[in-house]
């Protein structure tokens, strides 16, 4: 399936790093860092957050210009100046929040700033065209008219690689392209990639995703605290020994062995003829304490929908129950402190924490009520939050700043901190390890035993199958605008999963639903 | 309440961090983030030095300047101003906007007059009539922030566009009262009246001490208590409040209605001043308020939130207009040229200490 490494050393490597350095003020970020791109590589960097990647990548891209050394392509000294220059040579970067004018069409996203004029009129048939095409490059059906805000997120990620490509990308540089896909869209992703790199394209592929790595690269570098340790021939790498090399030794066992949920004939929540608008026909599960509940399903199955009805954050209608008590929330307030049911979001930056806000009264934002009554106290509000760093291991070279600073794996602790201290008996986490490192990703799931041990009823909902079956005592599987299985035991794989999640299963289903 | 001991305990020593990497915070924003802090602390210090710089100003233009009586003229014109600004600042830091306070003036300073009119001939105590008076415009001011604040969070539609229309409605419906014409309070009364406005204390005026309470307030109520950390947080963004569990649409029907209360407060003062009310009451305040808490450091996005800046902005538009009377080289009829500059000028100001 993996073609041949390409020729690592052939003679003129299309991007070269040489002996290069970058500091932040006092701080110094990259070290000597020395790589090359052949033409047509797959290269992929890895490391945690915090290693440098992302400013090695800014660098290449043209975002910033490097303290020491410096970056060749294709063999010429490469001074950008700014994104533009870096686009005009050809490298182009993909970042993870995407640059696409969501209430314009794909075809006008194609060509904003360059678009083909005839006199001052434009010739949109011609541009239709070109669109079509570099469309069809990535094997992506959507049209030209369509508007990017009707668009899926994988969709706007294959609409993104297009443009690039459609701009004469010879150096593409992809950031966490997958975090926001689901398992056969990465499949589909990774095949296109592949076939970009057959054209000749190099692309430099960062991902925390080791798997997506494994079965991609042709080469490896990694990256520890802003050096390079390692760059090797994906032949040579196993997964265990690239996160020995990113974490600086051996990581311990992800998930723990699951215990037997004690059956209650009182479950902490229960949902009966759930419907959501548009998303969610019928759903009905239970949920027990001390249970690890997870919700798979493909992007779009309405998961993150489901949940946002139940808990008051969008119109729902059906029946609640918290321990045996039947319960309506009128909003999200009402499900947090009437009904002890907090919800994670999985956009952490769109409603997971205040990016401008400090760290400290994001972290008391949600609890306030019960840390300080209507007059705020300082001291209170200190020792909450000197008690959240402790819980939570959050770490920042300062805790007196916005928390936009902080790395992806520490504000998800935060938001996670903020939630966790109005208490709840009902924790629904939504993508809870969405981005982040493995680190701080091996301590979410090791909170998420202990919410569990500590007898809260837990739910979560993942894109992440390996994550949904190594936490789960059951797993809810939505396909169809329903709950098409609940699998327990043994039938929680990856298999099972993908059959009911892609609606196969319904037909020979030998699961009860 | 003492509940922090309740969060979960903390991660065993298995699951301890690998604190290499994670301790560093990405690191491309450390050396930005120590310029901003200066720029910030300059920002948060401009509307101070501006004042100081316009002092200086004045004072070299004409030596009368700075004399006590000019100095109480000037804080007494801008206080009701000022205490309108004051509730606008509560409006912008939750990330919303108010054009009506003008009109809304307008609306409550000719029910209360007409009103105490009417009962001045049933009520013979004056501070009764008085009292009825202040209610009907504290009242007022709340039901016309109510009606904005509900609107917008029932309706939901944009600060700007609801608050465009109650403007037009509510000045219209006073002038329609009103027949066009002016409202004016009973002589008798407008001598009881008086000293709302003309009285002063130690010095200082009643419309000053009025904002020298009210800010002090208002700089509690932002932030020391759950009130202004929550308007502050929906407008640092709305959604993150909402899935912190806040009642949004609540905490900006509060805001409204606190803005409107403010009105009131302001109107209660202002009539007294000429007796009168006319249907160009109020006109052009709410771009006044808006001036003097953008220029006093609040984020016109909202999420961040200077009180006494406001104070001291809506004290520097009026030092420009002072100053502009007491010289002859420019004419006051520049007062609002110079005023629009001063608000661009805080916003670039304000955009370049930011980012």
């Amino acid at each position: 399936m993996k073609s041949a490494p390409a020729e690592a050393n052939s003679a003129s490597p299309r991007l070269e790093v040489r002996r290069l350095g970058m500091t932040f003020g006092s701080v110094q970020v990259l070290r000597d860092i020395n790589v090359t791109v052949a033409p047509g590589e797959i290269h992929a960097v890895c490391g945690e957050n915090g290693a440098g990647k992302s400013t090695l990548m800014k660098i290449l891209s043209g975002i910033h210009r490097p303290t020491t050394g410096e970056v060749f392509f294709e063999g010429k000294p490469a001074h950008y100046h700014s994104v533009s220059d870096a686009e005009a040579a050809g490298i182009m970067m993909i970042h993870q929040e995407f640059t696409l004018a969501s209430s314009l069409t794909v075809q006008q996203n194609f060509f904003l700033g360059r678009e083909l004029l005839t006199g001052p009129f434009f010739r949109d048939r011609e541009m239709d065209a070109k669109t079509r095409d570099a469309l069809a490059l990535v094997g992506c059906s959507v049209t030209p008219n369509r508007r990017i805000i009707d668009l899926s997120v994988s969709e706007c990620q294959l609409v993104e690689i297009a443009k690039m490509l459609a701009r004469n990308a010879s150096v593409l540089i992809l950031d966490e392209p997958t975090a926001v896909l689901t398992r056969r869209e990465v499949r589909l992703l990774l095949q296109r990639i592949r076939e970009l790199s057959d054209r000749g394209v190099s692309i430099l592929y960062v991902s925390h995703k080791l798997d997506e790595i494994l079965a991609i690269a042709h080469r490896v570098t990694i990256l520890r605290d802003g050096r390079l340790v390692l760059t090797e021939n994906v032949t040579a790498l196993s997964e265990a020994r690239i996160v020995r090399h990113m974490v600086g030794r051996e990581i311990d066992e992800l998930f723990r062995p699951k215990e037997k949920v004690a059956d209650s004939d009182q479950p902490a929540l229960e949902v009966e003829k759930f419907r959501v608008e548009k998303f969610i026909d019928d759903a009905s599960f239970s949920l027990q304490r001390g249970e690890i509940l997870g919700f798979a399903g493909l992007i779009g199955s309405g998961r993150t929908e489901l949940w946002e009805g139940i808990l008051g954050l969008r119109p729902g209608h059906g029946t609640i129950r918290r321990n045996g008590r039947t319960m309506r929330f009128k909003n999200y307030t009402d499900a947090l402190f009437k009904g002890h049911v907090a919800y994670l979001s999985e956009d952490r930056k769109g409603k997971g924490i205040l990016l401008d806000f400090k760290l400290r009264p994001n972290a008391t934002l949600a609890a306030l009520r019960r840390i300080c009554g209507f007059v705020l106290s300082a001291k209170k509000e200190e020792a909450a939050w000197q008690a959240m760093i402790k819980t939570y291991d959050i770490h920042a070279a300062s805790f007196d700043v916005p928390a936009r600073l902080l790395s992806g794996g520490n504000q998800q602790k935060l938001a996670l901190g903020k939630l966790l201290a109005t208490n709840p008996e009902v924790v629904v986490l939504d993508e809870p390890t969405r981005g982040i490192d493995t680190g701080a990703k091996q301590q979410i799931y090791a909170l998420i035993h202990q919410l569990a041990e500590a007898g809260k009823a837990v739910v979560v909902i993942s894109s992440e199958l390996p994550e949904i079956i190594g936490l789960c005592h059951r797993v809810a599987v939505l396909a169809n605008k329903r709950i098409a299985a609940i699998a327990e035991g043994p039938d929680i794989n990856e298999e099972t999963i993908m059959r009911h999640a892609t609606g196969v299963a319904r037909e020979t289903a030998g699961l009860a639903a | 309440m003492a509940d922090t001991e309740k969060i979960p305990p903390p991660p065993e020593a298995t699951i301890a961090a690998p604190k290499v990497a994670e301790a560093t915070v990405p690191s491309a924003e450390i050396s930005p983030g120590r310029g901003r802090q200066i720029g910030g602390f300059l920002l948060r210090l401009g509307p101070v030095w501006a004042l100081v710089a316009l002092a200086i100003l004045g004072t070299v233009l004409n030596e009368d300047f700075l004399s006590p009586a000019n100095v109480s003229n000037v804080l007494t014109r801008s206080a009701i101003v000022g205490l309108v600004a004051i509730g606008a600042t509560f409006v912008l830091s939750a990330g919303m906007i108010d054009l009506s306070v003008g009109s809304l003036a307008a609306l409550i300073a000719g029910a209360m007059i007409l009103s105490m009119n009417e009962f001045s001939s049933s009520i013979s105590s004056f501070p009764l009539l008085l009292t009825v008076g202040v209610a009907i415009a504290l009242g007022l001011g709340a039901l016309g922030g109510a009606l904005n604040g509900l609107i917008i969070t029932r309706g939901k539609v944009d600060s700007f566009i609801v608050t465009l229309g109650t403007m037009g409605i509510f000045r219209s419906v006073i002038t329609y009262v009103q027949d066009g014409g002016a409202a004016t309070l009973k002589s008798g009364l407008r001598e009881q009246m008086r000293p709302l406005y003309y009285g002063s204390f130690l010095g200082i005026s009643a419309p000053v001490w009025t904002l020298i309470v009210l800010t002090l307030v208002a700089i509690v109520v932002m932030h020391k208590t759950r009130l202004g950390r929550y308007a502050l947080a929906i407008g640092s963004n709305r959604e993150v409040a909402r899935y912190s569990g806040i009642k949004t649409d609540r905490v900006s029907l509060l805001v409204f209605i606190l803005q409107g209360l403010c009105v009131g407060l302001a109107t209660i003062i202002y009539v007294p001043r000429l007796g009168a009310a006319s249907i160009t009451t109020g006109a052009g305040w709410e771009l006044e308020a808006i001036t003097a808490v953008v220029v006093g450091g609040t984020a016109l996005r909202g999420g961040h939130a200077c009180v006494s800046g406001t104070v001291a902005g809506i004290v520097m538009l009026s030092l420009v207009g002072n100053i502009l009377n007491l010289t002859s080289n420019l004419s006051n009829l520049l007062n609002g040229a110079i005023q629009g500059a001063i608000i661009i000028a805080a916003v670039l100001l304000q955009r370049r200490t930011r980012t």
